[in-house]
């Protein structure tokens, strides 16, 4: 069954106002590798429909993977019952009415049909490079094939296909180890040769680390590490809900300069330098949105809900799929911090003394209010002295406030990475290199 | 069913697999939340499916469908050893499973009121009911309160003649009120953060009161943004055994799953401090500190029947006075150490893997009370419900923040404190306890978002614990 007879399956069954119907459909296989081979191999095939149904103002949401015609039937049935059950809600303005969409390209048949021979394949050049040296890799290899659909019943009719690739590994030595990762919607975007030449130079330039006293010190970031000063923005309050609650560190700090002047965040969905999705989960088209322009706080992200809610305001595309379980509210999920000018050479160089950093690592929220979060250092920290690494450092713990670090951004890398982030989506990141990051622990 | 699970592991077994099992399994789950006087999110979420998990030679491979159907048992059946063939051209050592599991039975959650019997518009009617009274304290920004019901039905058989039906029930609800103010967020939730859940019906919410502990969660809320802040200095800690059950989890449950001590999950969860010659050998924490893991105790996330590889559930000791001895395993794993499985593996649903998961790790009660441990510190702090968690890949370093804390000062419960953090080393903390609580004190909590694997599998596990004192502790990491 495809989403167009499901979702007139649904709508045909269904007795609401309006009736919206999502169908995700996911062929997704996985190839996991530790102590050099493989060792969890599977693969998935599932089809998850959401239907919401709308009574005047009051919403029902019903769940399931079952596409015979008669379990479509019982499911906007379902929601339909579940909606009648409520009090109205006015701030909810209606499901939102159709939009012109445009279609982005981000369906690669490599990827679709990538075989667990080609994937083992890939994994085992990673796992004979690190035995070769030695050392222990471990990892994953990932290939899906995804088809979004959204229909309702005011005739929004959207329809995504698209595919992902990501293969990350760590590489561990005796007493260290380094982290690569690659993902992109072509499969040609994760290359095996090169992940293991970038983890294993990090296992190479981390062996015998040393303690290092906790403190204030400037750092570089490798893109992996920048990452998450993104993605936990994003969940701190890039959304409006967020922001509309009082919980977002854009609260009270739109339109001030909050951040350095060479810091710039979008999300872009049509961008084809991340995994591209023309629109979001309530089928409206994404709009490229400034969330930070030269380091001032423009906006958050919309979805309908949200933008009902404030006079003039439209629905960005930034919707995240309903759930029974209640609103998370809408989300980027095609972050972009413009790249720079500066190499992280050049950052290195100019650094009198200070940590190189690879990534970050079990990251979580402190006080949401100003993205102050903790986590540590992992796999690969290095002290830089008079322009140099100096040396490597066992991994830190930092207890820092995310907005107050891109205060202090003093360059930002010239080439960026795509990895991947939550709901599908991606976040294209350069290196940065602040001026000072607070560092609380460390560890043995 | 029966038919077609004989297809399927005949399939497998004529395809090569030399073990193989299945699970089919149809998941119900029925959440209601209320925010603010409206309902932000109701309603059923179905699931089924059947996985095909099998073992050719050493290598393993798995495949899954969400068309229970006798037409794709064969595709699904001959991708999973084609997968597995894959997996032999990167090849690790011999797999022995141990013994051969036959278990045969049928188990279901015992519980007093089926939750789904309980209609919506009743779920709304409580939810609505401690909704409004968070909602009466002015200086309240946000108030929640949800309800959520699982049933998990699931059939597991294997090719060495295990037939084991279950079907486990999960309820749980709690409330939190959010306070606002020009700079800063406070929350304050009840019973515990992070959802409260348990295998039970519809009882365990009824037990939580929600409606009665509405208005002191909503007052806590509003005095906390005016509090102080939790000072920063090593001082003597008190843990409440909410936010214990959490410490538990990350410090002792994750560093004694046997696959991450093996390396299996160096990318993705991570290790552990825990390796095996340490076993008999390592002095985890003070002479009074006893660490469980079970699937047998009532209400407890990881309580069932069988494990997903048909081990029947049972209690194994992690540490006995302060001594680490026991991990939770796997058949696989538990081979390499010349044991058998303690039946921990488990997989979040029809289209995973089973991963060993920590079932109910507790940690069991002391000799005290609560007021005495109170009584008795000079100088600390006492701290209560989780509100963020992190801690290194080897599980060594951590750091916690909760909702709220009360300075102890000269035996008393002092003044209100906010933004409460601690920090520190998992077997220096643990060797610094010098009192836990008495099994009046003890509680069994649920942790219904435990993440791991890749594909991510988010589990429910149990941790029970009394209130516990630890010295010389590191506290307000971030003033």
């Amino acid at each position: 069954m495809n989403f167009r007879q499901i979702a007139e399956a649904v709508m045909a069954a269904s007795f609401a106002d309006e009736t919206e119907v999502l169908a995700m459909e996911q062929n997704e296989s996985l190839t996991r590798f530790a102590n050099n081979y493989i060792h969890q191999n599977v693969t998935e095939r599932n089809v998850q429909i959401t239907v919401r149904s709308v009574i005047e103002t009051k919403i029902g949401i019903a769940v399931s993977n079952d596409v015979r015609p008669e379990s479509l039937r019982e499911l906007a049935i379902r929601a339909y019952d579940v909606a009648k059950l409520q009090p109205e809600n006015p701030e909810f303005k209606g499901l939102p009415p159709p939009q012109a969409l445009t279609s982005v390209k981000a369906f690669d048949g490599a990827v679709a049909e990538c075989t667990p021979e080609q994937r083992a394949a890939s994994v085992g050049i990673i796992c004979r490079k690190a035995a070769d040296r030695g050392c222990s890799a471990a990892g994953s290899m990932t290939t899906s094939s995804l088809n979004v659909g959204v229909a309702n019943s005011k005739g929004v009719f959207a329809e995504h296909r698209f595919t992902l690739a990501d293969e990350s590994t760590v590489i561990m030595g005796q007493n260290s180890s380094g982290w690569a990762q690659r993902t992109g919607w072509q499969l040609a975007a994760v290359e095996a040769e090169s992940l293991a030449d970038e983890a294993l130079s990090k296992v190479t330039m981390g062996a015998d680390p040393v303690d290092f006293e906790p403190g204030e010190y400037a750092v570089v970031l490798d893109p992996y590490a920048t990452a998450d000063l993104l993605e936990m923005l994003a969940y701190d309050g890039m959304g409006a809900l967020a922001v509309q609650e009082g919980r977002s560190w854009m609260n009270g700090r739109i339109g001030q300069r909050i951040m350095a002047d060479n810091v710039s965040i979008i999300d872009d969905g049509m961008s084809t330098g991340g995994i591209p999705w023309p629109f979001d989960f309530e089928g409206v088209p994404k709009k490229v949105v400034p969330v930070v322009a030269s380091g001032v706080a423009v906006s958050p992200v919309y979805d309908s809900f949200t933008a009902g809610r404030e006079d003039g305001k439209q629905s960005t595309g930034h919707a995240t799929p309903p759930s029974p379980q209640g609103r998370f509210g809408p989300a980027p999920m095609n972050l972009f911090l413009r790249a720079g000018s500066t190499s992280v050479e050049a950052m290195i160089k100019s650094t009198k003394f200070g940590l190189y950093i690879t990534r970050f690592w079990y990251t979580r929220t402190v006080h949401p209010r100003d993205a102050v979060v903790t986590g540590m250092t992992r796999d690969g920290t290095f002290v830089i002295r008079d322009g140099e690494i100096a040396h490597p450092v066992k991994s830190l713990r930092f207890t820092q406030s995310y907005v107050e670090a891109l205060k202090y951004a003093q360059a930002i890398g010239e080439t960026t990475r795509v990895l991947r982030s939550g709901f599908g989506g991606a976040v294209s990141v350069p290196a940065v290199k602040l001026a000072k990051f607070r560092f609380t622990s460390s560890t043995r | 069913m029966k038919e077609f699970i004989s297809h399927a592991l005949d399939v497998a077994k004529a395809k090569g697999a030399r073990y193989a099992d299945i699970r089919i399994i149809d998941h119900r789950e029925q959440v209601v939340t209320v925010k603010n006087g409206n309902v932000d999110g109701i309603g059923d979420q179905y699931s089924q499916g059947f996985g095909i998990r099998v073992l050719v030679g050493n290598s393993w491979g798995f495949a899954s469908s969400a068309y229970v159907a006798m037409a794709e048992i064969e595709r699904v059946a001959t991708l999973a050893v084609k997968i597995a063939k894959a997996s032999a051209t990167v090849p690790g050592e011999d797999v022995n499973l141990g013994s051969s599991v036959t278990s045969t039975g049928q188990y279901t959650t015992p519980i007093e009121v089926d939750p789904f019997s309980i209609s919506l518009e009743q779920k709304l009617d409580l939810l609505f009911r401690a909704d409004e009274i968070l909602r009466r304290n002015s200086g309240v920004k946000v108030s929640e309160a949800n309800a959520i019901a699982i049933r998990n039905h699931k059939f597991f058989s294997n090719t060495e003649g295990a037939l084991v039906e279950q079907i486990i029930y999960e309820g749980g609800g709690a409330i939190a009120a959010t306070a606002v103010s020009e700079t800063e967020v406070q929350i304050r939730s009840h019973p515990n953060s992070l959802r409260y859940q348990g295998t039970s019906g519809w009882e365990y919410v009824t037990n939580a009161d929600l409606v009665g502990n509405a208005e002191r969660v909503a007052a806590e809320a509003v005095a906390l943004l005016s509090a102080d802040v939790c000072p920063s200095k090593e001082t003597t800690l008190i843990l409440d055994s909410s936010q214990l059950a959490l410490q538990i989890h990350e410090s002792c449950g994750h560093p004694t799953e046997l696959d991450r001590v093996f390396g299996t999950e160096a990318a993705f969860a991570g290790r552990s401090f825990l390796t095996t010659e340490k076993r008999n050998k390592f002095r985890y924490g003070s002479d009074i500190v006893n660490l469980t893991a079970d699937s047998v105790r009532a209400t407890g996330l990881g309580t069932f029947g069988w494990d997903d590889e048909g081990v029947p559930a049972s209690s194994t000791p992690l540490v006995r006075n302060g001594e680490f001895v026991g991990y939770l395993m796997s058949r696989e794993t538990a081979s390499k150490l010349a044991l058998e499985s303690n039946g921990c593996m488990r997989a979040d649903g029809w289209n995973r893997i089973p991963l060993i998961r920590m079932t109910n790790v507790s940690l069991e009660p002391g000799t005290c009370e609560l007021d005495d441990i109170i009584a008795d510190t000079e100088d600390g702090i006492f701290m209560e419900t989780n509100r963020s968690w992190s801690i290194d890949d080897m599980r060594l370093n951590f750091q916690f923040g909760t909702e709220i804390g009360y300075e102890i000062e000269r035996g008393k419960r002092g003044r209100l404190l906010k933004n409460c953090t601690y920090t520190g080393i998992t077997p220096d903390f643990w060797k610094s306890c010098d009192a836990i609580g008495n099994s009046r004190h003890w509680r069994l909590w649920g942790t219904p978002n435990c993440g791991k694997g890749e594909p991510m599998q988010t589990m429910g596990t149990g941790h029970g614990a009394s209130p516990a004192r630890f010295r010389n502790v590191k506290v307000g990491v971030f003033r």
